[in-house]
């Protein structure tokens, strides 16, 4: 009796622990929609605390709310470095909001993963095809996500600087060679006025690694992956030009050219001349220009070999996979594309409009305009990131490599061993097929 | 008790099912009590690790379009061609390598002198302790700002021998990161283990100090013979928990130096995390998870027996 009264408290024990499981699980696979509650549909940004951006959001919603009265639109902000893992938490649990913002890079793994949903913005004020091409995400040939604006690299530098060297000031149609470049860094770094003559954020961490230097490794000839069918890395990323650039990225620290880990805030080192050049997104480019004034000139990328290059894609929006009010979320999408909003995007970010027609209107990069020349970067020179699920694991390995070759490790083994690991990380994965 | 119970029962059998039933009461209470512990236990810590065994067999992936399909031991195959992962071996062994003794032997040191009956010694106490109290994360901020080549640390060492001698950047060289992150660690861990000695301390009678004062025992003598037999217990709890706090290192590495410069700072954990999270392979870091748990679930095996009751 005492047994069996025993055995009944331990199965209600038992009992009461899969029940706090059961109900913990059931909210997830239960529902296969979200997203929407009625006619609202729910909107996720990776913006908060970036108040410039938030505002022109929360301006698109606000003028789509009022426009009709069929659907609410709701904002929920979060942090940037919180984002990605909010919306993966999000998508297992089957909660993911009807409309996201997603990094460039990130579409196709998303896409892929079943997070997001092709998307039909036909009949919008801005066609698609007006857009610079790295605003665009798409995916095995569907339209997914659609930028505003996008960020161009630049080398930036004080013209007095250079002309005091007597280093050439390179134009679009004449970018420094790899000698040149090598060149005007010994001759600045013999002045003995810099701490180090070249800036290239080397303290940075995650995805500025590969949006950063992978262009460079591009202009050398190399590349993160052999690109035709993204199946292998072997024989790219550790190909004889990629090895070149290794060996060049190393030679900028055993130089003294660059350091091996830069300042909690490069720009703002260049700023105080610390350094004379500064390899950095355009996002800068204002702060640079309200503090060197016309002594401020923004220069093409070296060209290694194959011609110079900036990474492209930055944040886009798209629909996730299990909205369930998929025509409320597209409405939202269509009305957004208006070029009044391309603008106000461009202007509260510093950032470079997607379109031409917005360029026009925004005094500083239209024709003429002080930063025309990055809107040329981004149009001529864009490559974007390899448009493949594996991207995120690309990234992680190529960034390990970098890091890896600057604190000393040989290029060639370390680009190798990057190699490897993507082709197995492709073998094992089937390639991210299905 | 329970003998006089049997006793009892021997003497008048006709009380046999009164004392059943309350037995029988006082055991469902007890489980009653235990339940939401033994609930949270369940859901908390026996599903996850079950879950994680299961893990290490299958493809799963963080992001994926299909289900987690079972490839045997594919895992461990790649775990075990991995040459990270016995750097992280390597690393995590030698930071416990140093760790468990310094860590320790610090603690104690410290134990012993604010043990001291003086003036002010609270002050003391509540300084050591001050950095266990201080969130990991911040205090890894602080030192990463104070290891850097333009640092505090430098600035002290060039100030002291009087610029002779200028310091490396401490966490951007392979050979001085482990040793700065080691040093960090055992700062901000020390106090704590203070405490646990302190306690085991006080549990040491007086009289036993006044006897060996008596017999004219020197405070060597006094610490060989009476102090260090009486922490026996404390001295046990004190080595398990700075092992297994050792092998999970992980915060520091993830704040300061992301495994680098050359994978001298990468841990066992800190991978997990890196392919779990940051290259998205679950099942992959399950593996190493599950490898994990065997080495300290083995090591702390051996401790426990060496330091076994021996009689």
């Amino acid at each position: 009796m005492v047994f069996r009264r025993r055995r009944l408290a331990l199965a209600s024990v038992a009992a009461a622990a899969a029940t706090a499981l059961v109900a913990g699980c059931a909210s997830g696979p239960g529902g296969s929609s979200s997203g929407a509650g009625g006619d609202t549909l729910t909107l996720w940004t990776h913006n908060a605390g970036n108040s410039a951006e938030l505002d022109v959001v929360k301006k698109i919603i606000k003028d789509f709310n009022d426009s009709q009265d069929k659907y609410t639109v709701e904002l929920q902000s979060f942090p940037q470095t919180d984002y990605n893992n909010s919306v993966v938490a999000a998508a297992s649990a089957r909660k993911l909001p009807c409309l996201l913002d997603v990094d460039g890079p990130n579409v196709a793994n998303w896409a892929w993963g079943g997070y997001l949903a092709p998307i039909d913005v036909s009949g919008s004020e801005v066609p698609v095809k007006d857009q610079l091409a790295s605003t665009v995400g798409t995916y095995k040939d569907q339209l997914y996500s659609f930028g505003f604006y996008d960020v161009s690299l630049a080398l930036f530098a004080r013209g007095s600087v250079l002309n005091e060297h007597g280093i050439r000031i390179p134009t679009p149609g004449k970018p420094w060679t790899k000698g040149e470049f090598d060149a005007a860094l010994a001759e600045l770094r013999k002045s003995g006025k810099f701490a180090y003559p070249l800036e290239m954020g080397t303290g940075g961490s995650g995805e500025w690694w590969p949006y950063a230097y992978s262009p460079q490794l591009q202009s050398f000839g190399g590349d993160l992956i052999d690109r035709n069918g993204h199946k292998s890395a072997s024989g790219t990323l550790d190909g004889k030009e990629s090895v070149e650039w290794g060996n060049w990225f190393r030679s900028l620290v055993t130089k003294g050219y660059m350091a091996k880990k830069s300042g909690a805030d490069p720009n703002k080192d260049f700023l105080a001349g610390k350094s004379a050049i500064q390899w950095d997104g355009s996002w800068n480019a204002a702060k640079n220009a309200q503090k060197l004034g016309d002594d401020l000139v923004i220069l093409p990328p070296v060209d290694f070999g194959e011609g110079p290059k900036i990474g492209g894609a930055s944040w886009q929006w798209a629909m996730s996979s299990t909205c369930s009010d998929k025509d409320g979320a597209q409405e939202w999408l269509r009305f957004s594309r208006r070029t009044k909003y391309f603008v106000d995007y461009a202007e509260a970010t510093s950032t470079i409009p997607a379109t031409d027609a917005a360029a026009r209107q925004i005094a500083d990069y239209r024709p003429g305009g002080k930063f025309e020349v990055l809107v040329q970067f981004a149009r001529e020179y864009a490559t974007v990131r390899p448009v493949t699920p594996a991207y995120p694991y690309i990234s992680t390995e190529f960034q390990k490599a970098a890091q890896d070759i600057l604190a000393g490790a040989d290029p060639e083994s370390a680009l190798g061993q990057a190699a490897k690991n993507i082709d197995n990380n492709l073998k094992t994965n089937n390639n991210y097929a299905g | 008790m329970t003998t006089k119970i049997a006793a009892l029962e021997r003497l008048c059998p006709v009380r046999r099912t009164r004392t059943t039933n309350a037995r029988r009461r006082q055991s469902l209470t007890a489980l009653g009590m235990a339940t939401p512990a033994v609930v949270l236990l369940i859901v908390f810590l026996v599903v996850p690790v079950v879950l994680a065994f299961a893990l290490a067999f299958t493809d799963a992936r963080l992001i994926s379009p299909t289900p987690a399909r079972f490839v045997g031991l594919r895992n461990f195959t790649q775990l075990f061609e991995d040459p990270v992962f016995y750097k992280s071996l390597r690393n995590t062994a030698y930071f416990a390598a140093v760790v468990v003794p310094l860590q320790a032997g610090l603690a104690l040191a410290l134990a012993l002198l604010v043990n001291a009956k003086v003036r002010g010694v609270n002050f003391f106490r509540t300084v050591y302790f001050l950095p266990v109290v201080t969130s990991m994360v911040v205090v890894s901020l602080l030192w990463t700002f104070l290891y850097r080549k333009d640092g505090l640390v430098n600035h002290v060492i060039s100030t002291l021998t009087l610029g002779h001698v200028q310091g490396p950047d401490w966490l951007g060289d392979p050979a001085t990161a482990m040793p700065a992150i080691i040093l960090m660690s055992v700062w901000q861990g020390v106090g704590f283990h203070m405490v646990i000695w302190l306690a085991g301390l006080q549990t040491i009678p007086v009289e036993l100090y006044e006897a060996a004062e008596l017999d004219g025992a020197t405070t060597w003598h006094r610490f060989r013979h009476v102090t260090w037999p009486g922490l026996r217990a404390t001295r046990t709890f004190v080595l398990v928990t700075i092992t297994i706090a050792a092998f999970s290192l992980f915060t520091q590495i993830r704040v300061m130096t992301q495994g680098g410069p050359l994978d001298s700072t990468t841990t066992v954990v800190y991978q997990a995390v890196r392919t779990g999270y940051d290259q998205q392979q679950t099942a992959y870091a399950a593996t190493v998870s599950l490898v994990f748990f065997v080495l300290v679930l083995t090591v702390s095996l051996v401790q426990r027996f060496l330091t076994r009751e021996k009689d």
